[in-house]
């Protein structure tokens, strides 16, 4: 297992200096620049712009601008933010907690939801239960998710108003920042309807965010589940007289998971693409907005480190996932 | 009293092409302790009128008798509830493929432990010490140690051994093995053929044993039941069927057996047994058989008594030679036209 470890430790190596070629060019590739930017539409005088372009070595060629980026970065440099003047790294891990939150509660949602449906579906094959959970699935994972954030925002916020429409709590509630996930500093501020506050606020951004993960999973689980049912071990767990539900639940489920469990990893880096659109509709503070917002502003260093920080994020959650799935499949924690 | 009595069992798949009937009126009953065997080709209803006795089949099934008892108890009214209590612990089977028949994400002290929970109703200790019991009983070395080994960890033999061990946990009435050695080694298979006679033996419980290969029959079996195309077309002791077969499919299986055979070149019978589409008419092993006359491509066959092995054929064969048979000019020549 440690071993295992090491190795996939060490595959993240090329990832990573991919991923950091990747980030510096491609924004690069964007039209204006940020002293353009930082400027305004009234424009900057040729001097001035030299000077700018010059104290933030914008001046220099791009090899030269990479080498100095890249040594920094494997110093654990992660660059300072061109419009905030703060070290990207401090600005990034103060917003993470607000997507990291946002994202948990997405993936709870979809595996809550998605894993017993798909084995329904499975079981009850053909069912009414089964077409109409596989056709909405179907729409799910095809709808454009900004378009089905504006949806429930109108339905909900806007008709209903049982929900709010952005933010992570409402401005009523003002207490310390103590672990930066607003559930549980709301809990702590012991305020009378912070938490409430902070529930409602989550609702629609989670089920916006976790519709995708949420469709693919319930699939996912129906196609693993319906394999899994016609095993020979099946046909011997019924042969040893166990109830349908013993059968499905304990036999085949754990079966059926072990692909399921990869997908839902898989669904990571989905989710922090999908953070960066539902955050921009929510006005949800987390680095799903910094992102687009640094990303306007032609913030290079911001978006290089941003888009670093993230790739790392999600390669160790993959990792993490990996060894879960040895967990679940005693093959492959044999193999190792 | 018969612990197993089935008559007029059929079983009919819905498939894209309509109705397919795999097993065609079999009757077939076992005494306490006795050992039956059931022969025939892939394709013969062998392995389904089992399933369908366990309540194994998929819901494209419909299972048809005139009677299914099994130790008093009716299979064919029985609620499903009633019958999840008798299956696993005096009903048991064991299938074909050890490899894949044992759940790969469990231990396989925790699966044979389930049976004993479930059934019996033991708690932690008594199970553990139980299924060591068990395990010692068909065969693994150091048992206790074996508890925690996952199946893909063991062999194909041992794998067997475990779902023997699993399917005697509750001392079961009758056993039925399906092709128990069909995917083991031959060293292995006599084995495991042997370890069943024994527990047989030991343990009182009667088995059906369910295979193609005739020399496993002559081995274990007190009495067999030889199926063709769904259908039963013979029953005798083993002794006798050996002697004097009744059926010309018995007749020709036999004497496609290397130990029996007369020639250099091994006799076989032409052709395949027929399918969904290609069901003849009349007696449905006239396209194979060397005695067929017009008679039995017109009609299909009535059971014969007893003195001819219950033998599902117009002509039964007394020593080799056809009863009743208008001589070898009546014999049509379908073989070279199939």
């Amino acid at each position: 297992m440690f071993g295992f470890i090491l190795r996939r430790l060490g595959l993240l190596i090329p990832t990573f200096i991919g991923v950091s070629l990747v980030a510096f060019f491609f924004i690069r590739l964007l039209p204006g620049d940020p002293v353009l930017l930082l400027a305004g539409e009234r424009g900057i005088s040729p001097e001035r712009y030299a000077e700018l372009m010059h104290r933030f070595g914008f001046d220099l060629p791009l090899w030269q601008q990479f080498i100095t980026y890249f040594t920094d970065l494997v110093q654990g440099d992660f660059g300072t933010s061109i419009s905030t003047k703060k070290p990207i790294f401090t600005e990034f891990f103060t917003l993470f907690p607000a997507t990291l939150e946002l994202s948990f509660c997405a993936v709870i949602f979809a595996v809550v939801l998605g894993v017993p449906a798909g084995v329904i579906a499975a079981v009850k094959r053909n069912s009414w239960f089964d077409h109409t959970a596989m056709a909405t699935a179907l729409v799910g994972y095809s709808m454009p998710i900004f378009w089905w954030a504006l949806l429930l925002i109108i339905v909900f916020s806007g008709m209903l108003g049982w929900t709010p429409v952005s933010g992570r709590i409402s401005l009523m509630f003002f207490f310390p920042k103590v672990t930066g996930f607003m559930l549980i500093d709301s809990l702590l501020s012991g305020k009378a309807g912070a938490f409430q506050s902070a529930v409602s606020h989550l609702i629609l951004p989670t089920i916006v965010l976790g519709t995708i993960p949420l469709a693919v999973i319930a699939r996912q689980t129906r196609s693993a589940m319906l394999e899994v049912l016609g095993e020979d071990y099946i046909r011997t767990a019924k042969a040893k007289g166990l109830s349908p539900f013993r059968v499905v639940a304990v036999h085949a489920l754990r079966n059926a998971l072990i692909p399921v469990i990869t997908t839902i990893g898989l669904q990571i880096g989905v989710l922090m693409a999908g953070a960066i659109l539902t955050e921009t509709i929510f006005s949800w503070p987390g680095i799903g907005k910094w992102m687009v917002d640094s990303i306007f502003r032609r913030d290079y260093p911001a978006v290089q480190g941003g888009l670093v920080l993230i790739a790392l994020i999600v390669m160790g959650v993959n990792l993490v996932v990996d060894m879960l799935y040895g967990l679940v499949n005693p093959k492959i924690r044999h193999q190792r | 009293m018969p612990i197993l009595e089935i008559s007029n069992l059929s079983v009919d798949f819905r498939t894209v092409g309509g109705q397919f009937r795999a097993v065609d009126g079999v009757s077939m009953t076992v005494e306490p302790g006795e050992i039956v065997s059931i022969v025939g080709e892939s394709g013969s209803g062998k392995s389904v009128s089992m399933l369908a006795l366990m309540g194994l089949l998929p819901w494209t099934a419909t299972i048809t008798a005139d009677k299914m008892m099994f130790d008093g108890k009716d299979l064919l009214t029985i609620p499903a509830r009633e019958r999840r209590r008798i299956v696993g612990k005096d009903l048991a089977m064991i299938f074909q493929e050890p490899m894949s028949s044992l759940n790969p994400c469990y231990t396989v002290g925790w699966q044979i432990g389930e049976v004993l929970k479930v059934h019996l109703g033991l708690d932690k200790r008594a199970r553990r010490d139980r299924t060591v019991e068990l395990l010692e009983l068909v065969g693994i070395p150091s048992a206790a140690e074996r508890l925690d080994t996952y199946p893909h960890q063991m062999s194909g033999g041992m794998n067997q051994r475990v779902m023997i061990a699993m399917a005697i946990a509750c001392n079961p009435k009758l056993l039925i093995a399906d092709e128990p050695t069909t995917a083991l080694d031959v060293t292995i298979q006599a084995q495991i053929l042997d370890l069943l006679a024994k527990l047989q033996r030991e343990t009182g419980m009667a088995l059906v044993l369910i295979t193609h290969d005739m020399g496993v029959v002559a081995e274990t079996a007190n009495r067999v039941s030889v199926q063709y195309a769904g259908q039963k077309v013979e029953e005798q002791p083993v002794s006798e069927l050996f002697a004097d077969p009744h059926h010309p499919y018995t007749a020709a299986l036999l004497s496609a057996l290397p130990e029996r055979a007369t020639t250099r070149r091994l006799p076989s019978i032409p052709g395949v047994v027929p399918g969904q589409y290609d069901r003849p008419s009349g007696c449905l092993f006239s396209p194979r058989c060397a005695f067929v006359t017009e008679r039995c491509v017109e009609k299909a066959p009535v059971t014969q008594g007893q003195a001819a092995g219950y033998a599902l054929c117009h002509y039964p064969l007394n020593q080799g030679k056809p009863v009743g048979h208008p001589g070898p000019a009546a014999i049509l020549d379908r073989r070279l036209s199939a």
